[in-house]
C-alpha cells in the first residue's frame, strides 16, 4: 500500500514538540566507525574464500576474435577461469540501455572493458595468471570525443543508438520560446565546458560471492543500491532473485559510484556458484577509475532572454554530453542536464535539446549532483555575466528571478517550499557580500550562485507503482525495536535517519533502536541511496511504520492506565498520561501490554512520491517530491604573474526544511563544499590519445590518487554554514535533502568570484592557474577576456516535442508526440494501469472497508 | 590493491656487509630504506628486483653529525632532518625542500637517501602495469618509445626530487661505498640528464653520506611549486642560495628541479648576478635566463607552457628570498601552509 501524502500543514500536526529530531547528536554508527569496526566488503573473510581478479581489455576498441585461456587455467593455484562466453545475458541499469555483459562477449568498447577472470587461492596468483591469457583482438575505429561520434556513425559503438553514435537525442519544447526571446530586452548567448571527474570514495570497490549451504547465493558488495544489484543478477545469472540474496555492506563512500551494477559483482556471484566456495574481488584504484559512471563532460549552449529588470523571457538550453562507452544511467543523466533550471528560477517558455554521444572510454553516470551541476555551472555563469551588463547587483537579480513555491513550472515540475530567498539573504548577510562585491582589491573577489536539487526521483527506475522505500519494524518484550529497510549506509547517515525517525515517534532514544539495512532478504525494499531519496522516502516510510506501532502500544496501555488513548504521550522512554505524568508505562512495559494483547508486534510503513502531473516523452525525469535549494558565496585570491588561485572562505546557506540531525546536515554540506571545490579547481577524468601513426592506445591519463588531484585539507576553505529551516509538507518531520544540493553552487560561485577578482570569464571546470594566465593574455591583447569553448558543435537535435506550459493552458501532454513512441508510452500505461486495477481488486478483497491507506 | 611481487629480504647490520650482497647479485638485488619510492614501483612491476637489501638496520646510516659543516647519514628520515635544529638554522633551503616533501606519513618511512636516489617520474611510467601495456609500454620499462617526444632518443622523465636541488645549491657531496672501496663526489655530478640513467651512481654502489660544508654566513631557500599543498611532486623546484658582502652577491647558485631528467643547475642566471646586487632589474634579468635554460616537457601535472612561464616567477621570488624580502604572503600562497608549524 502506498503512503498517501498529507495536505501540506496535516503531516506536521502534532510534530510541534520534536525531542530529538533537530537536535544535534552522535550519529548511531559512529562508534563503529571511528573505532574501525565497520566492517566494509573488502573487510570480509570466509574459509577457503578464493580470489579474483579481472583481465581487462588494453585495447579501446576491438572485435574479440578469439580468448585462450589454457595456460592461465593450468597455473597453480588457478580454480577457473570465466569469459564473455560464460555470460550470455546481457544486464543495465535502465530497462532502455541492458547494454552490458559480465565479461564483454564479441566487443571491446573502452581500456579498462573486463574480458576475463581468473579465480585462484590466492589475489597474486591470479593477477599473474592474467597475463598468461591470450585475447586476439581486432581493431575498430576509436572515438574520443562526442564530436567524432557526431562525425562519424560507423562503426557503431552500440547498435541500439538513437542515431548512429549518438547513444540519446532528445528535445522538449514548453511554450513559444521564440516569441519569448522577441520579447526580449536582451538576449545571453554563451558555452561552457563542464569537464569530466569521479568520485573518488576512498574505498575502492570490492564484493563477495557466496554460496549458501542450502545452495542460495548471497553476494556482499560495496553498493549503494543492493534492490538493483538483486534484479540485475538475477537477470544476469537467469537465477529466480528469491533465491539470491544481496547484502549492502557500508560503504566507504560512494557518491553515485556505487550506485550502478558492475561487472565484478556478477562474476564474483557466478563465480562462488559454480565453484561451491566464497568469492572475492576488491578493485585496485586504477580499476575503480575504469569502473567510473561518474560525471559526464557536457559542452552547453545557454542562451536566455532577459527583460532590463532581469525578468527571464525564455530560455533554451542545449547539452552535449561524452557518455562513454555503455549506456549507464545516461537517458537520465541526459534529461538532467535539462530538467531543474526551472526549479530554481522563474522561466516562461523554455526549450531543452540534449544529445549523448557513445565514445571509447569509461561509462559516465551519476556523481554527486547527477547532470544537473554541468548546466547549474552554464545557468549561473550566465546569470552573473547578465547581472553585470544590466547593472544589478548579482544576488539582487537572483532575488527577483527566485521562482514562487507552490508552483507548476513550464516544464510540469511541481515546486513547493522554496527557501532559496532566505539562503541568498543569509550568505549575502554572512559573508559582508555588499561591502565585498567589486570592492576587493585587485586579484580578490566573491562570486555567488543558487541551485536546487530532488528529494528523490519521482520515478523509479523501473517504472511499476509499487513504494519506492519500506519499512518494517519488529518489538518485543524486552522493548527492543528493530527497524529493517533496504536502504544503504554509504556514509551519509541514513541508518541514524531510519532510526531517529522510529525513535521520535515512539519515545525512545535512537540508541534502543537497531538498524537492519541493505539486505535484499531481511528488509523490505528500498530502491537504494541515490538521488537524494533516502531521508525523504525511508524517513516517511520508517514513520508511518512507526506511527502503526505507537497506535498498537498506545490501545494496550490506554486500556491498562485506563485512560483515553489520545491522552498518551510517548516520551523519554515512557507511555504518559499528559495530564498526569506520573501516570505512566516504561516503554519496555508498553510493548508488552501490547504483545499481550495483539501478540507479536510488528508493523509496516512505505512510501510512494506523489504522481508527477508531467505527462510528455522525457517528462519522467525532473519530477520529485520537493526540492532543497542552496546558495553560496566564494571569495578567491589570485596571483595574476602566474594564475594561482585560493579559495580562502566559503559562506553557504541550504534550505532543508528541517534537518533531522544537524551534525549530520552541516557534515553533507561541508563534504559537498569540499567535493565541489575540488571539481572547480582540479579535478579531471582527462585520457590521452597517443600518436595515431603509431598507436591505437586511448588510456586515462592519470588513474591514480596521486596524479588525479582532489583537495586536500589544505586547500579546503574556511566555511560559514547555515541551514534555513522551513519544514516542508513533505518531508519527515519537514525535512528536504542536504546530500547533493550544497554542491551545485560552488562551482560557477567560483567562476563569479574570479571575474569578480581579476575581470576575466572562466566558462568551464576546472578553473586552473593556466586557464586564468590565457584569460588574463586575452585580456591584455584587447581581446575577449575569456577561457572557454569558442562555439557549440553542430548537434543533429530532432523536432522538439512541444508541451503548452500550464499557464498557458497545458495539461502536461504533448502536442506531437511521436505516433509510435506514444503507443509505446500508451502500452506502458495501459499495462500500468491494468496492474493498478488488479492491485485494488486484491486490497479491496483483502480490506473490505475499502480504506485508501 | 596492487600487490608486490615476490622477493628476497635481506637486512644486513653494516654498509661492509650490504655492499658485498649487492655485489654479490648484480643486477638483481635493489637498495630499500623506507620503501616509499620503491615499494610502489614494485606493485606497478617498474622495478621487479628478486632481492631487496634493507638498510633499516645499519647504524651508521642513521647519524647526523657535525663535520666541516653537517654530515648526514643517507639513512636519516626526512623527519628527523625537518626536526633538527642544525638543518633548520644554518641550512633553510634544504629544510625547506625537506619540510614540503610528499606528506608527514611519508617523511616518517622516507629517507634523505632515498629521496636523493628518487626514480625519475612521468606519467606515462608512473602506471601499473596494465595501463603501460595499453600504450605497449615506454621506453624507460618493457618498451622502445618515449611518448612525451616520439622521436627522443633518450627517456625524458623528469626528475622530481626536491632535496637534490636544494643540496646542489648548498655545494654538497655525497659518499659512495662499494665492496671495491669509496668515493665522494660533488653532488651535481651524481647527476646526469638521461631518465633512465640519471644517476651516476654504479650499480654495486651505497649512498652513504651527503656532506653539507659549513654555511659561513650563506643564505639558501627552496620554492617548491605542486598542485596541493601536500602529497604531490614538484613540477617545479627552486633553490637558491648566496653569500654577500655588504649588498654585493660574491657566491650564489640557482638550481631548478623537476624541469630536466636532472636538477638544473642556472649558471648562466647566477653568474649574471655575481658581483652585483639583487636589485629588481638584475633580479628579472636572472629569472629571464633561467627560465631559457628550463625545457618541461609535458609529462608531469599542469601544462607545460604554463610550467615553463612560472619559472621566471619562482626564480625572481627566490632571489627576492635570499635578498630578505619579507615573502611569508607568496610562501603561504603557494606552500598552503605555514612551513614553521611543519615538523
Amino acid at each position: 500500500m502506498a503512503a498517501v501524502i498529507p495536505p501540506p500543514g496535516e503531516h506536521l500536526h502534532d510534530r510541534k514538540n520534536l525531542q530529538l529530531i533537530g537536535k544535534a547528536r552522535r550519529r548511531v554508527d559512529g562508534r563503529a566507525k571511528v573505532t574501525g569496526q565497520t566492517k566494509f566488503a573488502d573487510d570480509l573473510q570466509f574459509p577457503r574464500m578464493a580470489h579474483c581478479k579481472l583481465l581487462r581489455s588494453r585495447v579501446p576498441h576491438a572485435i574479440i576474435k578469439n580468448i585462450d585461456a589454457t595456460r592461465a587455467a593450468a597455473r597453480p593455484g588457478v580454480l577457473l577461469v570465466l569469459t564473455g562466453r560464460d555470460f550470455p545475458i546481457p544486464y543495465g541499469i535502465l530497462p532502455v540501455s541492458h547494454d552490458e555483459f559480465p565479461l564483454c562477449n564479441d566487443r571491446v568498447r573502452f581500456v579498462g572493458d573486463p574480458v576475463a577472470a581468473v579465480i585462484a587461492t590466492d589475489p597474486l596468483i591470479a593477477f599473474e595468471a592474467l597475463d598468461d591469457i591470450d585475447v586476439e583482438y581486432e581493431p575498430l575505429r576509436t572515438f574520443s570525443d562526442p564530436e567524432d561520434s557526431i562525425q562519424h556513425s560507423e562503426p557503431r559503438i552500440h547498435e541500439y543508438a538513437d542515431k548512429g553514435n549518438l547513444h540519446k537525442l532528445v528535445s522538449l519544447q514548453f511554450g513559444d520560446v521564440a516569441g519569448g526571446f522577441a520579447d526580449a530586452d536582451h538576449v545571453f548567448d554563451d558555452v561552457f565546458f563542464y569537464q569530466g571527474n569521479t568520485h573518488l570514495p576512498i574505498e575502492t570497490h570490492a564484493t563477495v560471492g557466496t554460496k549458501d549451504p542450502d545452495g542460495k547465493l548471497t553476494v556482499y558488495s560495496s553498493t549503494q543500491c543492493p534492490h538493483y544489484l538483486h534484479k540485475a543478477t538475477a537477470k544476469a545469472l537467469d537465477m529466480d532473485p528469491a533465491h539470491i540474496r544481496i547484502i549492502a555492506c557500508s560503504n566507504g563512500g560512494g557518491f553515485g559510484g556505487k550506485s550502478d551494477v558492475f561487472n565484478h559483482e556478477i562474476v564474483v556471484a557466478r563465480a562462488a556458484l559454480m565453484l561451491d566456495r566464497p568469492v572475492k574481488i576488491c578493485l585496485t584504484r586504477e580499476e575503480v577509475f575504469y569502473c567510473h559512471r561518474g560525471r559526464h563532460p557536457v559542452t552547453m549552449r545557454f542562451k536566455t532572454g532577459v527583460k532590463n529588470d532581469g525578468t527571464i523571457t525564455a530560455l533554451h538550453v542545449q547539452s552535449l554530453l561524452d557518455g562513454g562507452a555503455y549506456g549507464s544511467y545516461g537517458v537520465a543523466s541526459t534529461f538532467y542536464t535539462g530538467a531543474l533550471q526551472t526549479v530554481t528560477y522563474h522561466i516562461p517558455k523554455y526549450r531543452f535539446d540534449g544529445c549523448r554521444a557513445f565514445t571509447n572510454k569509461p561509462p559516465c553516470g551519476p556523481k554527486r549532483g547527477h547532470g544537473t551541476p554541468q548546466s547549474r555551472f552554464g545557468q549561473e555563469i550566465q546569470l552573473d555575466k547578465i547581472a553585470v551588463k544590466l547593472g544589478i547587483d548579482p544576488a539582487e537579480l537572483r532575488l527577483r528571478i527566485i521562482e514562487q513555491p507552490n508552483t507548476l513550472t513550464a516544464n510540469f515540475l511541481t515546486v513547493r517550499t522554496i527557501g532559496l530567498r532566505e539562503c541568498v539573504e543569509r550568505v549575502v548577510r554572512m559573508s559582508d557580500w555588499k561591502n565585498k562585491y567589486k570592492k576587493m582589491p585587485h586579484g580578490r573577489g566573491v562570486g555567488i550562485a543558487c541551485s536546487s536539487y530532488l528529494c528523490g526521483a519521482g520515478l523509479s527506475i523501473n517504472w511499476n507503482e509499487m513504494p519506492q522505500s519500506g519499512v518494517q519494524l519488529n518489538l518485543d518484550r524486552s522493548g527492543r525495536v528493530t527497524a529493517f529497510c533496504g536502504a544503504t549506509e554509504i556514509g551519509q547517515g541514513s541508518d541514524d535517519v531510519l532510526v531517529a525517525c522510529v525513535a521520535e515517534i515512539l519515545g525512545i532514544d535512537p540508541h534502543d533502536v537497531r538498524p537492519v539495512t541493505g539486505d535484499t532478504d531481511l528488509g523490505p525494499v528500498d530502491l537504494g541511496s541515490y538521488s537524494s531519496r533516502v531521508t525523504l522516502m525511508m524517513g516517511n516510510a520508517a514513520i508511518q511504520a512507526a506511527e502503526r506501532a505507537r497506535d498498537l502500544l498506545a490501545i494496550a496501555v490506554a486500556k491498562k492506565l485506563e485512560i483515553p488513548k489520545e491522552r498518551l504521550v510517548f516520551a523519554n522512554r515512557k507511555v504518559f498520561d499528559c495530564e498526569n505524568p506520573l501516570k505512566a508505562l516504561s516503554f519496555r512495559d508498553a510493548v508488552c501490554a501490547a504483545e499481550t494483547m495483539h501478540g507479536t508486534i510488528g508493523t509496516v510503513g512505505s512510501y510512494s512520491p506523489p504522481k508527477s502531473p508531467a505527462k510528455f516523452k522525457g517528462g519522467g525525469v525532473g519530477p520529485s517530491p520537493t526540492y532543497s535549494y542552496s546558495a553560496a558565496v566564494v571569495e578567491v585570491e589570485i596571483d595574476p604573474r602566474t594564475g594561482w588561485l585560493r579559495v580562502p572562505r566559503v559562506w553557504m546557506a541550504h534550505d532543508i526544511g528541517r534537518a533531522l540531525n544537524p551534525t549530520l546536515a552541516i557534515g553533507q554540506v561541508q563534504g559537498s563544499i569540499y567535493m565541489g571545490l575540488g571539481e572547480a579547481l582540479m579535478e579531471e577524468q582527462e585520457f590521452r590519445r597517443l600518436p595515431e601513426r603509431l598507436s591505437n592506445a586511448l588510456v586515462h591519463k592519470f588513474p591514480s590518487m596521486l596524479e588525479y588531484k582532489s583537495p586536500t585539507t589544505l586547500e579546503t576553505p574556511e566555511m560559514y554554514i547555515e541551514l534555513v529551516e522551513d519544514p516542508d509538507p513533505t518531508g519527515p518531520f519537514g525535512a528536504k535533502e542536504v546530500g547533493q544540493g550544497p554542491l551545485l553552487p560552488i562551482m560557477p560561485a567560483v567562476a563569479n568570484a574570479v571575474f569578480d577578482a581579476i575581470g576575466v570569464r572562466i566558462d568551464e571546470v576546472p578553473i586552473t592557474p593556466e586557464k586564468i594566465l590565457k584569460a588574463l593574455d586575452a585580456k591584455a591583447k584587447g581581446k575577449d577576456p575569456r577561457f572557454g569553448p569558442a562555439s557549440f558543435p553542430s548537434v543533429p537535435y530532432p523536432e522538439p516535442i512541444i508541451v503548452t506550459p500550464p499557464w498557458e493552458g497545458g495539461d502536461g501532454r504533448a502536442a506531437n508526440e511521436p505516433e509510435k513512441k506514444h503507443r509505446t508510452e500508451q502500452n506502458q500505461g495501459a499495462r500500468n494501469a491494468a496492474w493498478h486495477d488488479a492491485q485494488k481488486l486484491m486490497n479491496e478483497k483483502s480490506n473490505p472497508e475499502g480504506a485508501s491507506r | 590493491m596492487m600487490r608486490l611481487p615476490h622477493f628476497t629480504y635481506r637486512a644486513p647490520k653494516s654498509v661492509a656487509e650490504a655492499a658485498s650482497m649487492l655485489a654479490s647479485g648484480p643486477g638483481e638485488a635493489m637498495l630499500i630504506a623506507g620503501g616509499t619510492d620503491v615499494l610502489p614501483n614494485m606493485k606497478r612491476r617498474q622495478q621487479t628486483p628478486k632481492t631487496l637489501i634493507g638498510l633499516r638496520n645499519i647504524s651508521e646510516l642513521q647519524t647526523l653529525t657535525n663535520g666541516d659543516g653537517l654530515c648526514i647519514g643517507a639513512g636519516v628520515t626526512l623527519t628527523a632532518l625537518v626536526r633538527d635544529a642544525r638543518v633548520r638554522i644554518h641550512y633553510p633551503g634544504l629544510w625547506q625542500a625537506v619540510a614540503q616533501i610528499a606528506t608527514p606519513h611519508l617523511r616518517n618511512m622516507g629517507t634523505l637517501g632515498g629521496n636523493i636516489c628518487l626514480d625519475t617520474r612521468c606519467n606515462y611510467y608512473d602506471q601499473n602495469y596494465e595501463w603501460r601495456k595499453a600504450i605497449d609500454f615506454c621506453m624507460k620499462k618493457d618498451g622502445q618509445t618515449c611518448w612525451v617526444a616520439t622521436s627522443s632518443p633518450k627517456c625524458l622523465a623528469v626528475s622530481s626530487t626536491d632535496s637534490a636541488p636544494a643540496l646542489l645549491a648548498l655545494d654538497a657531496r655525497v659518499r659512495l661505498v662499494s665492496a671495491g672501496g669509496a668515493r665522494e663526489v660533488a653532488i651535481a655530478d651524481l647527476y646526469q640528464n638521461d631518465g633512465i640513467n640519471y644517476l651516476t651512481r654504479r650499480p654495486d654502489e651505497i649512498l652513504t653520506t651527503v656532506v653539507l660544508p659549513d654555511p659561513k654566513g650563506r643564505k639558501s631557500c627552496y620554492w617548491k611549486l605542486r598542485r596541493r599543498g601536500s602529497f604531490d611532486f614538484p613540477v617545479l623546484g627552486v633553490a637558491a642560495s648566496a653569500r654577500f658582502e655588504g649588498d654585493t652577491v660574491v657566491n650564489i647558485n640557482i638550481v631548478l628541479g623537476a624541469v630536466a631528467s636532472r636538477p638544473l643547475l642556472a649558471s648562466k642566471a647566477a653568474a649574471a648576478l655575481l658581483g652585483h646586487r639583487l636589485t629588481d632589474e638584475n633580479i628579472a634579468t636572472a629569472a629571464g635566463i633561467a627560465s631559457d635554460a628550463a625545457k618541461p616537457m609535458d609529462n608531469t601535472d599542469f601544462t607545460l607552457g604554463w610550467r615553463k612561464r612560472v619559472v621566471r616567477e619562482f626564480v625572481t621570488l627566490a632571489l627576492r628570498d635570499l635578498r630578505g624580502d619579507d615573502v611569508r604572503a607568496e610562501r603561504y600562497r603557494y606552500a598552503l601552509q605555514s612551513l614553521e608549524a611543519v615538523g
